[in-house]
């Protein structure tokens, strides 16, 4: 800031002494910088606690070589002792940009109320309060379901109001352009199945059961499953996204004054897309599971093709189809849901739009478990 | 300026209050009447009233955070006022149904501080959803508007971009044309200079009394810049953010000299009295 610096530089020290009159002179040398180590302030306490205590305080900086803000922190740090013992300042000693600074910074007031008090709860208080927080997010979602059914009412009606090539686009999106992943991951689940199926049934000699194994288990619960957590990571996160980047940038409120509902312009194609999309990818994810398992049996469990592939059409169902299918439209429901709901909630920084992305992939895959776990149960009582 | 003390109306009521009577004043177009705008607890502004007339140019300034933006949202109904009423001629915008309150959003026009352009539409898209969704034109005659609209805001030929690859002035410039869509019966501007240079911003005062001029419509800017203030403002309001409600009320030139030290000392860049400059130890 003043001196140039120049290596090396001297260590910064403070030297506290009385002068005759009683007051306290604060001798600083060498360079008062931040990457240096800045003498304690509690020298300069002890001396002021000393009896008498001293009325006024000096500097004498013939010495000092260079400073920086390290300086001006620590001459604050004992004005604000000063100030608080009665003590005067003597500012004549410091450099004069150090003084002109020192006014700087004194020279507004800290606002009252400025410093955020952060009040300190018991954990019985803290818990109440954080399960009355819970009624908030729940209401939100209950009253953000409500509309989003009304809007689909109007839909019905022919009377919504979204632009088609949106929704084509989106289409696209969600469906097509998701194929890759959706291929990747179900023919590896159904790997894996069948991995898992073939170390204990060849112990009995059922290896041909791996079929059933497979079959059954991609086409009732794996593939809506894997789609939905796929999808909830991929597209439920950018729908909220997009729709809380769209907040921030206010293109949400040019479409409220335009008279243009958001949710059914923004939200309706979304939810509508991933509806339509959903079952199709389970279909396309059922079918590359089975070719994942065909894969070991044939090539591991020395199967033929065609015995394989009957005893996955005996054991699969058109029922066991459906059901399947029928999850995966629910877990799409779910999923727009929740991606469109966290990105209207979104807040208006773009730290809040990650916020919002991550809260929606984490409600989605929690809605999808848990749908997951009531249709378990629901199809055994049922006995589909 | 009629008073807001008359006479409840016979207009059925939603709630308890009761709602005062429709302005008289043929003259006034957007009438506010002791609007208290708070956030839970927290009351940013209170007791705010003042009359915007048909072809004005109505400047609402104050400091940073003092919530000239949150008044605006207040005035485009993005926000629901805490206490009080905004009018707009005879018609009360504040207690309007849903379906009434949409047919009056039609007739304004707002430019946000950043454009607001929809990003995943070109700009004759963007001009286009309104011009589709309220008028009957086939998609031929709504593009032939869109093209009009971009021409007068100097952005002929730039039809089909996408606002991220135009830059942020033509990105505001474009935002004017979407707002001026459906000729509006009043722009509101949201911060028109922030962002760009003394030129673009300028052109754009320019551009703002001429379409006063021209369309005739009321427009209401926010802004704290002087320059634009003095330039444009036929009528503006100050708010102060130490007393928390208006503190002035006139053209920007008389407010000038003022009773009001703040207003005073923001109009002339705290110069007049030297109290707003720091000392210097």
């Amino acid at each position: 800031m003043l001196a140039e610096k120049q290596a090396p530089q001297q260590p910064p020290e403070l030297a506290v002494s009385r002068s005759s009159d009683g007051a306290l002179l604060l001798r600083l040398s060498g360079a008062w910088q931040l990457h240096a180590e800045i003498p304690p302030t509690a020298d300069v306490h002890r001396a002021l606690e000393s009896s008498p205590p001293p009325q006024r305080i000096s500097f004498d900086t013939q010495q000092l070589t260079a400073w920086d803000s390290a300086l001006l922190t620590f001459l604050s740090k004992i004005s604000e002792i000063c100030s608080a013992k009665k003590i005067t300042i003597d500012r004549a000693g410091l450099p004069s940009g150090v003084q002109r600074l020192l006014a700087l910074a004194e020279a507004v007031p800290e606002r009252a109320g400025a410093r955020q008090k952060t009040e300190k709860l018991s954990w019985l208080a803290r818990v109440g309060t954080g399960f009355l927080n819970l009624r908030e997010p729940v209401e939100e979602m209950l009253a953000f379901v409500g509309d989003l059914a009304i809007v689909f009412g109007r839909l019905l009606r022919g009377r919504a109001r979204f632009r088609r090539s949106d929704l084509m686009l989106l289409i696209q999106q969600t469906g097509a352009e998701a194929l890759g992943i959706i291929t990747l991951i179900s023919f590896l689940v159904g790997l894996i199945l069948a991995f898992v199926g073939a170390v204990q049934l060849q112990q009995f000699g059922a290896a041909i059961y791996v079929a059933d194994l497979v079959g059954i288990a991609m086409v009732r619960e794996m593939g809506a499953m894997m789609t939905g957590i796929v999808m909830a990571g991929r597209t439920g996160a950018a729908f909220a996204a997009q729709l809380g980047s769209m907040k921030v940038n206010q293109e949400t409120d040019a479409l409220v004054t335009m008279g243009i509902s958001p949710l059914e312009f923004l939200v309706l194609p979304r939810v509508i897309a991933l509806c339509l999309m959903m079952p199709l990818l389970c279909l396309y994810s059922d079918l590359l599971g089975i070719l994942g398992g065909m894969a070991v049996g044939v090539s591991m469990l020395k199967l033929p093709l065609l015995i394989y592939y009957n005893q996955t059409t005996q054991a699969v169902g058109i029922p066991d189809l459906v059901g399947g299918v029928f999850k995966a439209s629910v877990y799409g429901v779910l999923i727009a849901i929740s991606g469109c709901l966290r990105g209207m909630q979104c807040g208006n920084s773009s730290s809040a739009v990650g916020e919002a992305a991550t809260s929606a992939v984490v409600t989605g895959i929690v809605f999808i478990i848990t749908a997951c776990g009531i249709f378990s149960v629901v199809f055994y009582v049922l006995g589909i | 300026m009629s008073s807001g003390s008359e006479t409840a109306g016979n207009v059925p009521q939603t709630d308890g209050q009761a709602e005062s009577a429709a302005p008289t004043d043929a003259k006034a177009h957007i009438t506010v009447r002791d609007l208290t705008m708070a956030f839970g607890s927290f009351v940013l502004m209170h007791d705010l009233n003042f009359t915007i007339q048909h072809g004005d140019v109505f400047i609402i300034m104050g400091g940073s955070g003092c919530g000239k933006s949150t008044l605006l949202r207040h005035l485009i109904g993005l926000i629901e006022p805490a206490k009080g009423e905004i009018w707009y001629g005879t018609e009360n915008f504040t207690r309007a149904d849903p379906a009434r309150r949409q047919r009056m959003l039609q007739r304004f026009g707002v430019l946000y501080q950043s454009g607001a352009l929809w990003s995943s539409m070109t700009l004759a898209e963007n001009i286009g959803l309104p011009l589709g969704e309220y008028t009957d034109l086939k998609p031929v005659e709504i593009r032939e508007v869109a093209s009009l609209k971009l021409a007068l805001v100097g952005l002929k030929g730039f039809e089909d971009f996408y606002p991220s690859q135009i830059s942020g002035g033509m990105q505001k410039r474009a935002g004017l044309a979407r707002a001026m869509a459906l000729d509006p019966e009043v722009l509101f501007f949201d911060e028109p200079s922030a962002g760009l240079d003394p030129i673009s911003s300028k052109l754009l005062d320019d551009l703002i009394l001429e379409l006063r001029d021209s369309l005739g419509s009321t427009i209401v800017v926010v802004t704290h810049e002087l320059a634009s203030i003095f330039a444009i403002g036929s009528n503006s309001m100050f708010l102060d953010v130490e007393t928390r409600t208006m503190s002035a009320l006139g053209p920007p030139k008389e407010l000038v000299h003022s009773d009001n030290a703040n207003v005073r000392r923001f109009l002339t860049r705290g110069e007049e009295n030297g109290a707003a400059g720091r000392p210097h130890g």
